[in-house]
């Protein structure tokens, strides 16, 4: 199975096909997003004079920058809150044996099969009546909210297959509840906290259905919106769209491309939980 | 070691249940007082901002019988997660055992086949739809095959595999990520010993790899359906539900008929209707799953 052979070859030069198929947006996408409006050739054919201006008129034109800061706040704030209260929440709900505990897990995994469709619109009025609507608080509150089951659900997993030894000696050298999940079970919950981290990061940056109905028409905007509102708005500068695409997958490129070994080991992880 | 010591020290060391209470008072204040509320106003004609309305039974439910355009959104619901589920996994787990050979550049290509899973839906949905537009880069490709291009999202046949198509390419990496850890977990050891006695790699993939991978088919299929049937970003960004209603889902429904005409009960009704599916698909799911998983190991 370890010897490269003539047939290892054939399949490696398969797969490598494969892949380019699967760049292939990619390619038009970066290709377009450097070309000059005024130039009309073939999509696939490579840009012949490329040009930065797109990227500056996208980036001016299309308040990008204040959709980048208040992605990056509401995500950093809602992801910290919902690792914090899901972990302190995964604790008792992994260790304890009683009923109160099976049933509250089961409550908060029901979280995961209920559409966020049928939560989002009643919350809509709680938010408009607390005077939220269009404020990214609203959003915080959502994501911190909608990703606890999920979180949960990896911490839970992930404790359950924890020894008790370490946290039951700390008890016994008198430590409180609270000390002891600071100091012996949160240090030991770091591979779980990573690919938590990594995963709701994702799905908070991307998510583009609750931004629409809690933030639209005001001027605060986070990044998917504020790219749709882009699109309608250029509707058929498709190179200028492209840039503003580009610039707007950068920093998930980027968060991605540099954790990448631990999400695709987080993977692994969660299957063996 | 019976002594009876040992269950006050258990007792003792079992963390206080007032440590769930901030996470299931956000999850009660976001997701489960709604969902509840939204539940009920599922019998109301309540248009989301009138402080009067009447609770009207099932008379959102019947409408929606009655309602072809509710039914075609039932209908492509089921046939996009369908379609999505099966592509999808069967792409990623063709691509999970490409890349779970001894080729070199496994490491390098695992990497760029996840890479569009954690890219904005939105953001790539719109690159699709300029790439299938009629002067796209798949009509301009298909060209230089000499193949004649299609307006691949206006045709009412098309543009609901076009969405399959773009949700499978964006997320085929996710599935076969899942399927390269759950084939990592099985031992190299059975699969030699199998190879030695003579099994062919076809025998080998059905009487080893497939029940060792079942773990990773429960989370793929659950997750891919469960996505599929909530699918929004997608279907509003390539089409819009257009042309027509041709690809409509319950939840373009829900937004259309909320935000823009003012019918919010007649909305939650369909997405009481969405938690419906989703749930009977759920258990129905869990329980097959979870029997040949118990069969497999």
């Amino acid at each position: 199975m370890n010897r490269y052979t003539t047939k290892t070859f054939a399949l490696e030069m398969l797969m490598i096909a494969v892949a380019i198929v699967f760049a292939f947006p990619v390619y038009v996408l970066v290709n377009l997003a450097f070309r000059a409006p005024s130039d009309t050739s073939s999509p696939i054919a490579l840009t012949q004079s490329p040009t930065l201006a797109n990227f500056t008129d996208a980036w001016r034109e299309g308040g990008l920058g204040g959709a980048l800061i208040n992605s990056v706040l509401v995500t950093a704030v809602s992801v910290l809150i919902v690792l914090t209260v899901s972990s302190l929440a995964a604790y008792p709900l992994a260790r304890s044996t009683a009923h109160w505990s099976r049933g509250t897990f089961l409550l908060i995994m029901l979280g995961l099969i209920l559409p966020f469709q049928l939560a989002a619109l009643p919350l809509y009025q709680t938010i408009r009546d607390l005077g939220l609507l269009g404020s990214v608080w609203s959003l915080v509150l959502f994501y911190a909210g909608l990703q606890v089951p999920f979180t949960t659900f990896l911490y839970v997993g992930f404790l359950r297959a924890l020894p008790r030894d370490f946290e039951e000696a700390a008890t016994i050298d008198g430590c409180g509840p609270l000390t002891a999940f600071r100091y012996v079970i949160l240090p030991m919950l770091k591979p779980i906290t990573v690919t938590a981290l990594v995963l709701n990061t994702v799905s908070v940056w991307n998510d583009f259905f609750t931004p629409l109905l809690y933030l639209s028409g005001s001027d605060q905007q986070t990044m998917p919106v504020a790219v749709a509102g882009f699109v309608g708005q250029f509707v058929s500068d498709w190179n200028l769209i492209f840039a503003a695409l580009l610039i707007s997958i950068v920093p998930v490129l980027a968060v991605y491309l540099s954790l990448q070994r631990s999400i695709i080991n987080g993977f692994a992880g969660g299957l063996k939980g | 070691m019976t002594t009876d010591l040992q269950p006050r020290r258990r007792t003792s060391a079992a963390p206080p249940w007032w440590f769930t209470l901030p996470a299931l008072l956000l999850f009660a204040f976001v997701v489960l007082v709604p969902s509840a509320r939204g539940v009920y106003y599922a019998f109301t004609d309540w248009d989301g901002l009138d402080p009067d309305f009447a609770f009207i039974g099932l008379d959102n439910f019947t409408a929606m019988a009655d309602d072809p355009d509710a039914l075609q959104a039932i209908w492509h619901t089921l046939l996009i997660a369908v379609a999505i589920t099966v592509l999808q996994n069967g792409l990623g787990l063709l691509l999970a055992l490409g890349v779970n050979t001894a080729i070199k550049s496994r490491n390098l290509l695992r990497v760029l086949l996840f890479a569009p899973a954690v890219v904005t839906p939105i953001v790539t949905a719109y690159l699709w739809r300029n790439l299938l537009g009629p002067d796209g880069a798949v009509n301009s490709l298909l060209g230089v095959f000499g193949v004649e291009g299609r307006n691949w999202l206006g045709d009412p046949d098309l543009a609901l595999w076009m969405i399959v198509l773009v949700v499978v390419w964006q997320f085929a990496g996710y599935s076969m990520v899942i399927f390269v850890a759950g084939l990592q977990s099985i031992p190299k050891e059975i699969y030699e010993a199998a190879a030695i006695d003579g099994s062919g790699p076809v025998r080998r993939f059905w009487s080893i790899v497939r029940p060792l991978l079942a773990p990773a088919v429960t989370i793929n299929l659950m997750l891919s359906i469960i996505g599929g049937i909530k699918l929004f970003d997608q279907v509003y960004a390539l089409t819009g539900g257009g042309p027509g209603h041709a690809t409509d889902t319950i939840s373009t429904l829900i937004y259309k008929d909320a935000f823009t005409l003012g019918e919010f009960g007649y909305s939650i009704a369909l997405a009481v209707v969405l938690t419906a599916i989703v749930a009977v698909i759920s258990a129905g799911q869990y329980t097959v799953l979870n029997r040949n998983e118990k069969a497999a190991s």
